[in-house]
């Protein structure tokens, strides 16, 4: 297969306008099958979560799963979106064998969600309004594993296995409205909109949104048209890419495919596209035309699902804030920097901090734990940091004995490392290692003295006003008191014994 | 103990009592069924699997609590104990499935009907599994893929179809009882033609799930018998609500046995379908017809005409329903996880081209030409004109029916325009053979129920005339109301049931229990 010729990105978007749009793939994580009684299990050896009416054995019936149609309404909802009062499924028919019926039991006219938006925030702060065309329910399909040919496809393979474990998993389809005026940003905006459809069902609780597993799977469409005109271009649907950074990159290529199509004059296929993440490219797959007849009718072994607006409306009620706004809450109650918000965000300590306030912390303190503390040991250790064992309580203690100035920051380090060993609580780790800040001022007079007659010089740079060289006094001082004295204790005698205002 | 042609001949009911009160066994009852089978379905072939062992080893089981009485013995159901056959396009542990098509030849199911878990639980003998038209496709029994089912009429002549297993079976005294399945009329005509009762309830009354789906949106499974009493029987063995089946109806139906058991017309307004008799009904349909309409009058019943001028689009709308649901439910058999699968004799070895082959070879010219019609009216471009088209009559039949019981609580027509025609008339003309089900089709478009009985004979051939009451849906205790009223009036004319002026099916020379007995 020859490889695609490309412009680069940059011309690309000086020459071209580009319109995307997304068809986002969700799995949901019910117990069982979207029309089957069969267990909705991940991983499981093959063809062991199926009962007939997943092999779509002669005489079966499905039944729809309530739980199912409920995550439905509220990623709906969730979405902005109106839930249909009643909707129908409907077959959409074609032979291919990980479909046991030979057709998938699909929604077409009557989507359960249709007119939503969503706000997607850039990293940079830009906000840009993606609109929902419809999110509707359907089956996945079983799995198909090609043996013996090239590059795990059909054509050419010796065998084909099959594992029905995964058909009839619910899902919910996702669709964008063309998407357009994104511009140089189109790559970062899907990148964005993709991982804003994952934080979303993962925050609804409908989703397991593990990528890796499939759970979450994007179709990328990309047309491209020169600036100024109205009529969308010819597009490519890139299939089944499914990781955020491979959403970007695809996004990326076909723009700078497409624009080399057009420059060339010819005009663009409509077609479906493979992503590959080792080349970071995409090849043609299927010619994909109008000329697609899926044959769709109403599925007539079901009746049609009424949500009634008293039950979309209890559902709305449990939904959880939306995570966008959550973070924006979150950032203003605490007071953090951008930056610092950025940075608790990207080390997964948001949660942690807010139960740490709400368990009697300041912000600063909370973040001072969970980001200086916590992070680096939960690195270590190979796990998430609010698996590492600490809880919120823990810390509301240990900043607590910082602050009544029972142990200093030095100490409260090694009474959190006693804690994770198991030895109690920051109190009984205190008592029983020692640590107690010695807070009689005699000592540390006596080794403040001692401190100053060792190093006559700085002594005279701090009685000459320059304050900032008694680090090297508090240094000695608290070498000489193995760490146990209160370093704001001992800078506050220094001073005073020194008379310089501090 | 009863002597075994007397015993076969007893309505479900009457065994029901002689097993109860103890004069006869389940294992006698079987027996004599399994003999008659091997006795004369060599000439009729109702059967297309005799399930004799477990047929006996349930009988057994049944006659064991009997004797051994008590409280296990108080809670057997009424029909326990009782022989019934199965259509093949229901699905049974045990025994084979094939829908009369070659494309299940051998294929056995790993899970049970509702209706069959539900004769089960009654602890009903299962026979065996009956003919039929291939995928319920037809009106002859002619399209079975098996050979076709024969009259015990006129051995030359159709049992009808779909369901001619079942309606031969009953009527040739093969069992009491049977399951069939009524997608446009299967029960009813054959019931018609064979003078037997068959009953397609109300859609949604008996659980689809496990019958195999010809066309989702009209099947419905219901009871064949010798007398309406007993069809009240069995659909209230098999009927209520079941989770697997979304289309089923949560109503109650336990009104059905004592409809049947209490008939009385007086004061009803049973109204004459305009549509549905006269110009192309054969002149001996009309008499009995007629005969009939007489006969309620005179037991107190007001015969009012009705019109449902819908009807006459009904056969054109459900052979683009049909066929279209059809496309779709007949695609899973590909050859890839059950059944047949034949490779390509020549070519590269595609899934697509042993796909094609698969089905090539598997299915009959019926169910080909209606899998080709339904995937032509779905097409892009040409849903609107067929398949929306045709459910917009299918709205319009709903109406009519809304205004026919406006004016009359239950509407009576002729089963079927004709008599049993000979084997092989119609097969090469389908037009004329899907003509048979006109009167029969506007009930499975609309939901309603219909029931027919027999009427008598045609004054020009002999055979056997069918009677169809149709009520509003969920009202199928007025079938069997007026089903049983009627029925009793034509036996008292009659001087007994239609059925003992059959004439007797002869025994060959050979010893047929070898091979129908020694099949299973």
């Amino acid at each position: 297969m020859s490889a695609d010729t490309i412009l680069s990105f940059e011309e690309a978007m000086e020459k071209y306008d580009p319109v995307l749009g997304f068809e986002v793939h969700v799995e949901l994580n019910t117990k069982t099958k979207m029309f089957s009684s069969a267990p909705n299990v991940f991983g499981d050896d093959p063809n062991t979560n199926v009962n007939e009416v997943d092999l779509g054995l002669p005489g079966v019936l499905p039944v729809v799963n309530k739980a199912a149609v409920e995550s439905s309404i509220k990623i709906g909802l969730a979405l902005n979106c109106k839930i249909a009062e009643s909707c129908r499924f409907a077959r959409k028919n074609y032979f291919y064998p990980d479909t046991p019926k030979n057709f998938q039991t699909s929604q077409y006219d009557e989507p359960i969600a249709y007119d939503g938006y969503l706000d997607i925030e850039l990293e940079d702060g830009t906000v840009f309004r993606v609109e929902i065309e419809r999110a509707h329910m359907e089956e996945d399909a079983g799995k198909l594993t090609h043996m013996g040919g090239a590059a795990g496809r059909i054509q050419g393979a010796d065998y084909s296995l099959v594992d029905y474990n995964r058909a009839g998993v619910p899902l919910v389809e996702i669709v964008t409205k063309p998407i357009e005026g994104a511009g140089s940003r189109a790559p970062e905006l899907a990148k964005a909109y993709v991982a804003a459809i994952r934080e979303i069902v993962k925050n609804l609780g409908v989703s397991d949104a593990r990528m890796e597993r499939g759970n979450v799977r994007c179709d990328a469409n990309v047309s491209l048209r020169p600036h100024g005109q109205e009529r969308f271009g010819i597009r490519s649907e890139t299939k089944n890419v499914n990781s955020l950074r491979a959403v970007e990159h695809a996004v990326r290529f076909e723009i700078q495919r497409h624009a080399a199509v057009l420059d060339s004059g010819q005009p663009v296929i409509q077609e479906t596209r493979h992503w590959h993440e080792d080349t970071r490219t995409t090849t043609s797959g299927r010619a994909k035309s109008d000329a697609d007849d899926y044959r769709y009718f109403p599925e007539p072994d079901l009746v049609p699902v009424v949500a009634s607006r008293e039950w979309v409306e209890e559902l709305r009620a449990t939904l959880p804030e939306p995570p966008a706004e959550r973070r924006k809450r979150l950032k203003e109650a605490w007071g953090y920097s951008d930056l610092e918000f950025r940075d608790v965000v990207n080390a997964g300590v948001m949660d942690s901090i807010e139960e740490t306030v709400a368990a009697g912390a300041s912000a600063s303190a909370a973040r001072k734990w969970w980001m200086g503390e916590i992070v680096g040991r939960a690195k270590t250790a190979d796990v998430d940091p609010a698996e590492l064992g600490v809880s919120p309580q823990t810390i509301v203690e240990l900043n607590g004995l910082v602050e009544e100035g029972k142990i200093n920051n030095k100490m409260a380090s090694q009474v959190l490392d006693g804690v994770l060993a198991g030895e109690g609580t920051p109190a009984e780790i205190v008592e029983k290692r020692g640590l107690a800040v010695v807070s009689d001022d005699g000592p540390l007079l006596e080794a403040i003295d001692a401190a100053l007659a060792a190093q006559p010089d700085v002594a005279e740079k701090i009685r000459g006003g320059k304050v900032q060289a008694i680090g090297a006094i508090v240094g000695g001082v608290m070498k000489a008191t193995r760490g146990q004295a209160d370093a704001g204790r001992v800078r506050e005698l220094i001073l005073e014994k020194l008379g310089v205002e501090g | 103990m009863t002597d075994t042609n007397e015993l076969i001949r007893l309505s479900a009911a009457d065994l029901a009592a002689k097993l109860s009160a103890g004069d006869v066994t389940s294992v006698e009852v079987t027996q004599a069924y399994l003999d008659r089978i091997a006795a004369v379905d060599g000439q009729v072939n109702a059967f297309l699997h005799v399930n004799a062992e477990e047929a006996l080893a349930v009988a057994a089981e049944v006659d064991a609590i009997r004797a051994a009485g008590g409280a296990a013995a108080e809670e057997l159901h009424e029909l326990a104990g009782v022989p019934i056959a199965v259509k093949d396009l229901i699905v049974t542990i045990g025994q084979p499935t094939t829908a009369g098509s070659k494309i299940l030849e051998g294929w056995h199911s790993p899970y049970d009907a509702t209706v069959i878990k539900k004769l089960r639980a009654a602890k009903m003998p299962i026979l065996g599994k009956t003919n039929l038209d291939e995928f319920a496709m037809g009106s002859s029994t002619e399209h079975s893929a098996y050979g076709p089912t024969r009259n015990p009429w006129d051995l030359e002549r159709i049992p009808g179809g779909s369901g001619g297993g079942s309606a031969a079976a009953v009527a040739a005294f093969e069992a009491p009882l049977a399951l069939g399945t009524d997608t446009g009329g299967s029960i009813r005509q054959p019931g018609a033609v064979t003078g037997t009762v068959g009953v397609k309830p109300t859609y949604g009354a008996v659980s689809r799930y496990g019958a195999i789906a010809m066309a989702s949106s009209l099947d419905q499974i219901g009871p064949v018998s010798r007398t309406v009493l007993d069809s009240a029987l069995l659909q209230e063995v098999i009927g209520g609500h079941d989770p697997q089946d979304s289309t089923s109806l949560t109503d109650p139906f336990d009104n059905l046995v004592a409809a049947a058991r209490t008939g009385n017309v007086e004061g009803m307004k049973i109204g004459i379908i305009k549509e549905l008799h006269g110009e192309g009904y054969q002149a001996g349909v009309e008499n009995r017809f007629n005969e009939s309409l007489e006969l309620l009058k005179d037991a107190g019943a007001e015969i009012v005409e009705v019109s449902c001028p819908n009807f006459k689009y009904a056969l054109g709308a459900y052979y683009l329903i049909m066929p279209s649901e059809v496309s779709s439910n007949l695609a899973k058999f590909d050859g890839v996880r059950f059944g047949l699968r034949v490779l390509p004799k020549e070519g590269p070895m595609t899934i697509e081209r042993v796909m094609g082959a698969t089905r090539a070879a598997g299915f009959g010219d019926e169910v080909k030409r209606r899998i080709i019609l339904g995937t032509y009216a779905l097409s892009a471009g040409y849903y609107d004109a067929y398949y929306g088209s045709a459910q917009k009559v299918r709205t319009l039949i709903q109406r009519d029916f809304d205004a026919a019981f406006a004016q009359a609580d239950v509407l009576i027509s002729p089963t079927a325009p004709t008599t049993a025609f000979k084997l092989g008339e119609k097969l090469n003309d389908p037009l004329a053979m899907y003509l048979n089900d006109v009167a029969t089709i506007p009930a499975n478009m609309a939901g309603v129920p219909g029931l027919s009985l027999p009427g008598g004979l045609a004054d020009e051939d002999g055979l056997p005339v069918g009677i169809q009451l149709l009520a509003p849906a969920r009202e199928d205790a007025r079938l069997y109301r007026v089903g049983a009223v009627l029925e009793s009036l034509l036996e008292e004319k009659w001087g007994g049931p239609l059925l003992d002026r059959a004439p007797e099916l002869q025994a060959p020379a050979l010893d047929a229990a070898n091979t129908v007995g020694g099949s299973n």
